[in-house]
C-alpha cells in the first residue's frame, strides 16, 4: 500500500471554492535525486506505473509499425513543425489576422501573470453579463489542457474567486484528490482503483453530487460516478476554458484532440470559450493536421484514433459558445526559441511516448520532475522555460541514462538525449559562473591520465589491484562510497575492475611482434 | 509602454536572428493521398468495431432499421436534426419513439433528458474506423450528437474513404468556411484508471453506426 495518505490534510479548505492542491510552488521542489527517493518508497506508484508503460508501449509498437508509412510522416511531422517555428513571428500574425476574421478575439500574454489576469478578466466580464434573472455561478469547465496547467491557472482563478472544474477523468481524480499530475495523458496513474473510489466518495459530495453510496472500485462505475457528478456542471456551464492541440494559421481554427467528450462538452455547451494557445502550437494550413490527426493518436494513447476530435474556427450561429477568445501565452517559449539547438524541444505536441518508454520515468514516476512536464520532454523543455536557477531545474537533465529510446518513439524526431546533454552543459555552465566546475576538474584529470601512456598503465594498473582484492571477497561491484566518490555511486553500481588491464593481459599472452604466445 | 503582442513578436525577431529571411523546410509529404487498402467497407466496418461500437450493413429498409437500432437500446425519445431522410423520420414517427425536433433549439435540459439522436455524416475513414461530422443538414448543431447517450450514425458506402489525408482533403473547405467538425471513433471511452480500457464518459456511451 502507499505511505502517502489519499487526501493530505489541509486547513485552508473550507475557505476555498475547489480543493486546495499541495502545498508549495514547483520552483522550490527539492531535486529529482532527493524526490527519486521519495517516489521510489511508494509502491502503488510502481507497480502502476509498471503495468501501464508496458501496456501502452506495446499497443504503441502494434499501432504504429501497421502504418507502413510511419517514419515518412515523422519526417513530415518535424519539417512542418520546423517550417513554422523558423518562421514563428509570420505564421502567429496570420493566425492572428484569421482568427479575428473568424470572429475570435485574440489576446496576448508573455508570462504566466499577464494571461492568468487576461483570463480572469474576460471570466469575469462573461459572468457578468445577464442571464436571464439568474445569477451565474462564479464557476468555469475546463478541458484538459497543458498551457493552463503550466500557468498554474485554477489557483488564479481560485483566488479571483472562480471555481475551475477539471473535466478529464483524471484532472478530476487530482483535482479532487488534493494532488498534483504525473503524467501528461494520463494525470492520475500513480493512483490505483480504490484509491480513486476512496477520493469519489470522500470529496465529490463537497464540490457537487456526491458519488453513489454503493460505489464500488470498478473502472467503468468509476468512470459513471465522474459522468453524473460533472454532467451537472457541464449542463449549466457559462465560460469554459481550453487549451489547443493546433492552431491553424490559414483559417483560425483550432483544434483539441480527446477521448471522453468531455471536452466536446465544454466546447460545445459553454455560451464563452476560452482557449490558452502556446505561441509553438500553430501550423500553417488544415492539410498539414493530415499529418498531426495521424502521428498523434497513435503515439500518444496508441490508438488508430482518439474517440473525439473537434475544429473549432470562431463562433458559429446557433452551435456552441457565441463568445470564442484565444490567449495566445509565451511564458519562456522565445527564450527556448533562442537557443538554435534547444529550440527542437518546441516542436513537442504532448503525445507523452518519450515518457512511456523512458526508464527512469518507469521506476520514479512524474512527481519528482518538480513540473507539469515529465519524463524526457520534461527534463529538456522545462529548465529552458523557467531557466536552470533553481535546484529542480537544474537537476532534471541529469534524470536520464541517455539510452536513446525517446528518439525513436518521438513522433516529431524530437533529438532527446542531445538535448539532455546540452542542457547538462547549460547548467555547468551556470553553475561555473566563469569558475572551474567540479565536472571540468574532472575532465581536466580523465584527459591528464588518457593523455599520457605512463600515467594511463600506472592507472590502470593501481585499478586492477582493487579488482583483484574485492574478487577474493566475493565481491563483484562498488555500492556506495564515501564523498566525492558518492556523487556518483549513490544513484549507481561500479562493476568491480578487471584482475588486468587489457594491455596487461595482451603483453602476457603476446610476443612483442603481435604473434601470440 | 510595449504591447505585449508587439514585445513577443520582437523577441521571436530576436529568438531567430541566425534565420535567413528566405530559408523555407521542405516538407517532404505528398498531402490528400489515398492509402492503398482491401475492400474499404469490410475495412471500415471492421475498424468501427474495434472500438467496441455496433455497425451494420443495412440491406433493407433503411428506416425500419434504424427503428430497430433505436428499439434495440430501449430508446423511448430522439432528437432528429433538420434534413434527415423523411422515411426515416416517418418510421420513428409510426414506432412511436418522441421525436424532438430542434427548431427552436432545444434546451440542454431538455436535450439530456432525450435517449437519442440520428445523423448523417460528412465523410468517413476506413483505416481508422473514424466518422467526420460537419454539422451540415442531416447532422444538426454539436451537442445535438454529443448530448444524449445513443447515436445512431447513417454512413452512405460512397463516403467512406480510405484513410486521414482524404478525410481531411474533404474537410478542408467547410473548415475553411468556419464550420465546426466533430471526429468521431467509437464512442467515447477513458483509459484514466490504471490504463484500463472503460468505454462510454461524458459523449454518447453507444454509438450505432448503420451503413447504407
Amino acid at each position: 500500500m502507499s505511505k502517502r495518505p489519499v487526501r493530505p490534510s489541509n486547513a485552508h479548505d473550507a475557505d476555498r471554492l475547489t480543493p486546495a492542491p499541495p502545498p508549495g510552488r514547483f520552483l522550490d521542489s527539492p531535486t529529482f535525486p532527493k524526490q527519486s527517493k521519495v517516489e521510489l518508497g511508494n509502491a502503488v506508484q510502481r507497480r502502476n506505473l509498471y503495468d501501464a508503460m508496458r501496456t501502452i508501449r506495446t499497443k504503441r509498437v502494434g499501432v504504429t509499425s501497421e502504418a507502413d508509412d510511419w517514419e515518412d510522416l515523422r519526417l513530415a511531422g518535424e519539417a512542418i513543425k520546423n517550417r513554422t517555428l523558423r518562421h514563428l513571428d509570420r505564421y502567429l500574425l496570420q493566425l492572428e489576422e484569421s482568427l479575428t476574421a473568424a470572429g475570435s478575439t485574440v489576446h496576448w500574454a508573455r508570462d504566466a501573470e499577464e494571461a492568468n489576469a487576461i483570463i480572469v478578466g474576460l471570466v469575469n466580464a462573461a459572468l457578468a453579463t445577464p442571464q436571464g434573472d439568474q445569477a451565474s455561478a462564479r464557476e468555469v469547465v475546463k478541458v484538459k489542457s497543458m498551457a493552463t496547467q503550466e500557468i498554474d491557472m485554477n489557483e488564479a482563478l481560485e483566488e479571483a474567486g472562480i471555481a475551475a472544474w477539471e473535466t478529464d477523468l483524471a484532472e478530476l481524480i487530482v483535482q479532487l484528490g488534493h494532488d498534483r499530475p504525473s503524467h501528461i495523458l494520463v494525470p492520475a496513474i500513480h493512483r490505483n482503483r480504490s484509491e480513486v473510489r476512496q477520493i469519489f466518495l470522500d470529496e465529490m459530495g463537497r464540490y457537487g453530487r456526491p458519488a453513489p453510496d454503493d460505489l464500488d472500485s470498478e473502472p467503468v462505475n468509476l468512470a459513471a460516478a465522474a459522468r453524473l457528478h460533472l454532467r451537472e456542471k457541464f449542463l449549466r456551464a457559462k465560460v469554459a476554458i481550453s487549451g489547443a492541440n493546433f492552431a491553424v494559421a490559414e483559417t483560425g481554427t483550432l483544434v483539441v484532440v480527446e477521448s471522453e467528450g468531455n471536452g466536446r462538452m465544454c466546447l460545445t455547451l459553454a455560451d464563452t470559450l476560452i482557449s490558452v494557445v502556446g505561441i509553438e502550437k500553430v501550423i500553417p494550413s488544415v492539410a498539414d493536421l493530415e499529418v498531426f490527426l495521424q502521428l498523434l493518436p497513435r503515439s500518444s494513447t496508441a490508438e488508430r484514433m482518439n474517440p473525439y476530435t473537434s475544429f473549432w474556427t470562431g463562433p458559429t450561429d446557433g452551435d456552441g459558445p457565441q463568445a470564442t477568445h484565444v490567449v495566445l501565452i509565451d511564458n519562456g517559449r522565445t527564450k527556448v526559441l533562442a537557443d538554435p539547438v534547444g529550440r527542437d524541444a518546441l516542436r513537442c505536441i504532448r503525445c507523452s511516448a518519450c515518457i512511456n518508454i523512458c526508464p527512469v520515468y518507469e521506476k520514479v514516476g512524474g512527481h519528482a520532475y518538480g513540473s507539469v512536464y515529465p519524463g524526457p520532454i520534461g527534463a529538456v523543455l522545462t529548465p529552458q522555460l523557467r531557466g536552470v536557477a533553481s535546484a529542480v531545474d537544474a537537476s532534471v537533465p541529469y534524470a536520464s541514462t541517455l539510452c536513446g529510446a525517446c528518439v525513436d518513439v518521438c513522433p516529431v524526431r524530437i533529438p532527446l538525449p542531445d538535448l539532455l546533454v546540452h542542457m547538462r552543459h547549460k547548467v555547468v555552465e551556470a553553475k561555473a559562473h566563469g569558475r572551474p566546475h567540479a565536472d571540468d576538474v574532472a575532465m581536466r584529470v580523465t584527459g591528464k591520465v588518457l593523455g599520457s601512456p605512463g600515467v594511463w598503465a600506472a592507472t590502470t594498473k593501481a585499478i586492477s589491484g582493487t579488482g583483484a582484492v574485492l574478487k577474493k571477497g566475493r565481491v563483484d561491484h562498488f555500492g556506495p562510497l564515501p564523498w566525492p566518490l558518492s556523487l556518483w555511486t549513490n544513484a549507481r553500481d561500479v562493476p568491480a575492475p578487471p584482475n588486468e588491464s587489457f594491455r596487461a593481459w595482451y603483453a602476457r599472452t603476446h610476443h612483442k611482434d603481435g604473434s601470440p604466445r | 509602454m510595449t504591447s505585449a503582442r508587439d514585445e513577443i513578436l520582437a523577441r521571436i525577431r530576436a529568438s531567430l536572428a541566425d534565420v535567413p529571411a528566405d530559408d523555407e523546410t521542405d516538407v517532404p509529404w505528398a498531402y490528400g493521398q489515398p492509402r492503398r487498402t482491401d475492400d474499404l467497407l469490410d475495412l471500415f466496418e471492421e475498424r468501427v468495431r474495434d472500438y467496441g461500437a455496433t455497425v451494420q450493413r443495412v440491406t433493407g429498409h433503411l428506416g425500419a432499421t434504424v427503428v430497430e437500432a433505436l428499439l434495440a437500446h430501449g430508446v423511448t425519445s430522439v432528437v432528429l436534426p433538420a434534413g434527415l431522410d423523411p422515411a426515416v423520420v416517418d418510421a420513428i414517427a409510426q414506432a412511436g419513439i418522441v421525436i424532438r425536433g430542434d427548431t427552436p433549439a432545444l434546451s440542454r435540459a431538455t436535450l439530456d433528458e432525450t435517449d437519442a439522436v440520428v445523423t448523417t455524416c460528412a465523410v468517413a475513414g476506413a483505416v481508422t474506423g473514424t466518422i467526420v461530422l460537419d454539422h451540415g443538414p442531416g447532422q444538426g448543431r454539436r451537442a445535438l450528437s454529443l448530448v444524449p447517450d445513443v447515436h445512431v450514425c447513417l454512413v452512405a458506402a460512397d463516403q467512406v474513404v480510405s484513410d486521414v489525408p482524404e478525410m481531411v482533403a474533404r474537410m478542408v473547405p467547410a473548415t475553411r468556411a468556419g464550420r465546426p467538425i466533430t471526429w468521431i471513433s467509437g464512442g467515447s471511452a477513458t483509459s484514466d484508471i490504471e490504463l484500463s480500457r472503460v468505454e462510454g464518459v461524458h459523449g454518447p456511451r453507444t454509438l450505432h453506426v448503420l451503413l447504407v
